[in-house]
């Protein structure tokens, strides 16, 4: 424990916290404080039972051994409503607000008794009203939650626990939706915070703003505490080490000649149910040895664009070109043409959960000679030799070609779908967050596998929202912004800042230097 | 209380769950036979031996359990592909009319050709019911609960109409029913003695044959995909709408076939009342059966010979025949229940 704890009272203290989900042990005996004006990161991979300890907290699982004090007081086990009693408020990744619902209805809902004959909206509104100009959150209290832009919500759910009389804010995964501006600004609301005496606990993996955000960080590694440190006496390489408990060594990209043109978007316009994800006239042009990083905020027409290159929906206007032939809409005809393809949910979309890995390695080419018997009966022998084979040469751990594929691991699964689509030789990969949620080892596998491609002659278009990700495997980065997009770059004349501007719909001073 | 997933499903537990939900079904029922104040085990037994303890009982129960495998299977197909169609009452009723229409009188072939006919007519006519129910699925995403609900009531009103207006046999002495399905039309009975008839194996065909539809083929595999994973399926390729037309179309054939099966190899006519609602008992079959074709089998065979036996026994005690609506009933609840622990585990803590 630090200094800290022993001279003051911690305002949150977990004791020996031990979960169990069967034989897995999500939280092994873990231990720690949370004082008052610190932001405290929890930082661990995933998996590494960030989310299930905040769980605890918050009365969704019970724990098996161990207790959580605020102020000293045990909290009753088990009861959302104790935690929030208690002064603990929670900003989820996903936010939580109805969307047809103004800000302060938002932010009053469910505090309310539920048979009361009016509303004291003019005392909720002072509140609000107070608690934004002392901690500068502003946001306007009648504007419809649809209205609002991904910060603005973020700042309502933190009015929201603040509202609740919030003494601890538990964050989880704040920046994902962010750009680094708007992150930034989520600092710089957090400070004002702790000043005033609240405490912050801070879920992520982003190394970076931990470092650079936060007072003290302990890592959670395999369910248990790999360590406590305060931030300033860590650096990036201890923190990743403590994290994944090894060397961290993601792959790079070196420099390649690219070949003939795989991909050709020309003035490309695409519905979609939101006007920021609807394309306007994309041009896109990718070649063979060649990965573009397409950067780019959650919900400005990323998803448009792999669906349409997925073959899941047509141009409403110019003309998308792949390996040779324009014309999608029908992803059999894609894969046939050599396109392989990762999508970015690979539960939802990748696979079918309650099929064996066998059926899930022939979705694609079911009705391709190689599977289908006189067109219509399913070679299942045929099927389950090109398992085993695919399972060996991806090293998908697993029980076997007839195991369900739900119970493989999120990095189990990707190799799966990675041997799906790679087995065929692809010329043009859309690879869509292809290493979300993954442990190191697992991302290190991926990016690998991908670069392997690249250099067998893919071309690649690599959507992330992860920089770092993208910095270190794309030849150029192109952004997208309320369903535009910014001409590639090469990657070499880009900065951070740069693609956080852009990302924003801002142009960055350095790039016009170019 | 916690309700936790299980993360390997046993067989034994899949095979025992049926099993244990009928034995519970019983449990619960005996509740109501005690309060009619009969005897419980007595009354059992007493339904026991009126579905399986005479040759003359045995007949009738595969006689009844005819139909209850054509409308399991539409239902068991159908729900694979979460097209959930309720509507097997209304497809038999016109898989009935299709048969009726060609079989009393328009056509006469001989009996190995007339009898495919009448089959393929009464299987078309099903499948032409969820034509509309399906296409405002696929393309309007109208619930097909409801639209397939409905149109049981209409088609039986359009029965009904038929049967006491232009179809009213002259000679059925003012009862409401069709004329006979010609000689050539009816399917033969299989044993000398009692209603058994060639239906019943053309129900254990067409089981086998769902069955290996939908392990086998690439159209079994499009449909269990899109009934697990519509988004999974859509992005591997498969036509998510087509796969539930597709599906639609077997399935009100399916039920259309229960239809021929009880006017050409039953009744020999139609009437009003040719389906005691068969088509709804079917969804009892299916999900008595996890939905498995083979399973339909076994289930339409212990949901029939709940019906039998409860004649026997409302025959022999002060119990009303109603209590075989309640069993099935329970037995459906019991299943949905034991089905859901043989996927979740609960734990008291």
């Amino acid at each position: 424990m630090t200094e800290k704890s022993v001279s003051v009272m911690p305002l949150l203290s977990f004791r020996g916290i031990t979960k169990r989900f069967g034989p897995l042990v999500a939280n092994d005996a873990i231990s720690l404080d949370l004082n008052q004006g610190e932001v405290l990161a929890l930082l661990g991979e995933n998996g590494a039972g960030k989310t299930t300890l905040m769980n605890i907290l918050f009365g969704h699982y019970m724990a098996e051994e161990g207790e959580i004090l605020v102020d000293g007081a045990p909290l009753p086990p088990g009861s959302t409503d104790a935690a929030i009693q208690a002064g603990i408020g929670m900003v989820h990744q996903h936010f939580t607000l109805a969307e047809n619902l103004t800000v302060l209805e938002n932010i009053t809902l469910g505090t309310e008794p539920l048979f009361a004959w009016r509303r004291d909206i003019g005392a909720a509104r002072a509140k609000i009203a107070r608690m934004a100009d002392e901690y500068g959150l502003h946001a306007d209290p009648d504007k419809p939650v649809g209205a609002l832009s991904v910060g603005e919500r973020q700042r309502v759910e933190i009015l929201k626990a603040l509202y609740r009389d919030a003494r601890i804010l538990i964050l989880d995964e704040p920046t994902a939706v962010l750009t680094p501006q708007e992150s930034d600004s989520l600092f710089e609301t957090l400070r004002k915070l702790t000043s005033k005496g609240l405490a912050v606990i801070f879920i992520s993996h982003k190394l970076n703003e931990i470092l650079s955000h936060t007072d003290r960080v302990v890592v959670l590694r395999r369910g248990a505490v790999a360590g406590t440190v305060t931030t300033s006496d860590a650096d990036r390489a201890s923190l990743a080490h403590m994290m994944v408990g090894a060397e961290v060594n993601r792959p790079k990209a070196t420099a390649m000649t690219p070949g003939d043109t795989v991909l050709r978007l020309t003035h490309v316009a695409c519905r979609s149910d939101s006007e920021a994800q609807s394309l306007k006239d994309v041009s896109l042009e990718i070649r063979a040895h060649e990965i573009i990083g397409l950067a780019g905020v959650a919900g400005n027409g990323q998803r448009t664009l792999a669906n349409l290159l997925s073959g899941l929906i047509a141009v409403d206007g110019g003309t998308v070109e792949i390996l040779g032939a324009t014309g999608v809409a029908d992803p059999t005809e894609l894969v046939r043409r050599g396109v392989g393809r990762i999508p970015e949910d690979r539960h939802a979309t990748g696979v079918v959960g309650e099929m064996p890995l066998w059926e899930n390695l022939i979705s694609e080419d079911r009705r391709g000679a190689e599977i289908a018997r006189g067109g219509f009966i399913i070679d299942k022998g045929r099927a389950v030799e090109r398992t085993k084979r695919l399972i060996e040469e991806f090293d998908i751990r697993c029980e076997g070609p007839e195991a369900e594929t739900r119970l493989l691991s999120g990095g189990n699964m990707q190799k799966l779908i990675l041997a799906r689509v790679l087995s065929r030789g692809p010329r043009f990969i859309l690879a869509n967050q292809p290493v979300r949620g993954l442990d190191e080892g697992a991302i290190a596998y991926v990016q690998n596998r991908l670069l392997q491609a690249r250099t067998a002659g893919a071309g690649i278009l690599l959507i992330s929202e992860d920089l770092d990700e993208l910095f270190a495997l794309s030849d150029r980065i192109a952004v997208m912004y309320h369903g535009r997009l910014t001409p590639p770059q090469n990657t070499a004349d880009l900065s951070v800042g740069d693609v956080g501007l852009l990302m924003s719909g801002q142009e960055p001073e350095a790039a016009h230097a170019h | 209380m916690r309700i936790e997933t299980r993360q390997d499903i046993a067989l034994w537990r899949v095979i025992l769950a049926p099993v244990l939900a009928v034995l519970a079904s019983l449990a619960l029922g005996a509740g109501l036979i005690i309060w009619a104040g009969e005897p419980v085990l007595a009354s059992y037994w007493a339904l026991l031996k009126g579905s399986l303890g005479s040759r003359f009982a045995l007949n009738e129960t595969l006689t009844r359990s005819t139909p209850l495998i054509f409308t399991g299977l539409a239902v068991a197909v159908a729900f694979r592909a979460k097209f959930y169609n309720i509507g097997a009452e209304g497809q038999l009723y016109c898989g009935a009319l299709a048969a009726t229409f060609l079989g009393t009188g328009m056509i006469s072939l001989p009996p190995y050709l007339m009898i495919p006919i009448l089959m393929l007519a009464g299987a078309m006519a099903g499948g032409a019911v969820l034509i509309v129910p399906v296409l405002l699925k696929t393309h309007m995403k109208v619930d097909e609960v409801v639209t397939t609900l409905l149109l049981n009531f209409i088609i039986l009103l359009v029965v009904g109409y038929l049967l006491e207006g232009p179809w009213k046999d002259p000679m059925s002495l003012g009862w409401p029913q069709a004329a006979p399905i010609v000689d050539e039309g009816i399917w033969p009975p299989l044993l000398a003695k009692g209603r058994l008839h060639l239906g019943f194996i053309f129900a254990l065909v067409a089981a086998v044959l769902a069955w290996a539809l939908m392990r086998f083929t690439i159209w079994g595999y499009e449909i269990r995909a899109v009934g697990l994973n519509a988004s999974a399926a859509g992005f591997a390729g498969i036509g998510v709408n087509a796969t539930v037309i597709r599906t639609a179309l077997i399935s009100g054939g399916l039920a259309g076939l229960a239809g021929v099966s009880e006017v050409a190899g039953l009744k020999g006519y139609l009437t009003l009342d040719l389906s005691p609602g068969f088509g709804y008992a079917g969804i009892a079959v299916a999900m008595l059966a996890q939905l498995h074709p083979l399973g339909v089998i076994l289930s339409a065979f212990f949901i029939s010979a709940v019906y039998v036996g409860a004649d026997a026994m409302s025959r022999s005690t002060d119990i009303p025949t109603y209590i075989a609506d309640v069993l099935v009933g329970l037995s459906v609840l019991t299943i949905l229940v034991s089905v859901m622990l043989t996927r979740y585990r609960i734990r008291w803590s």
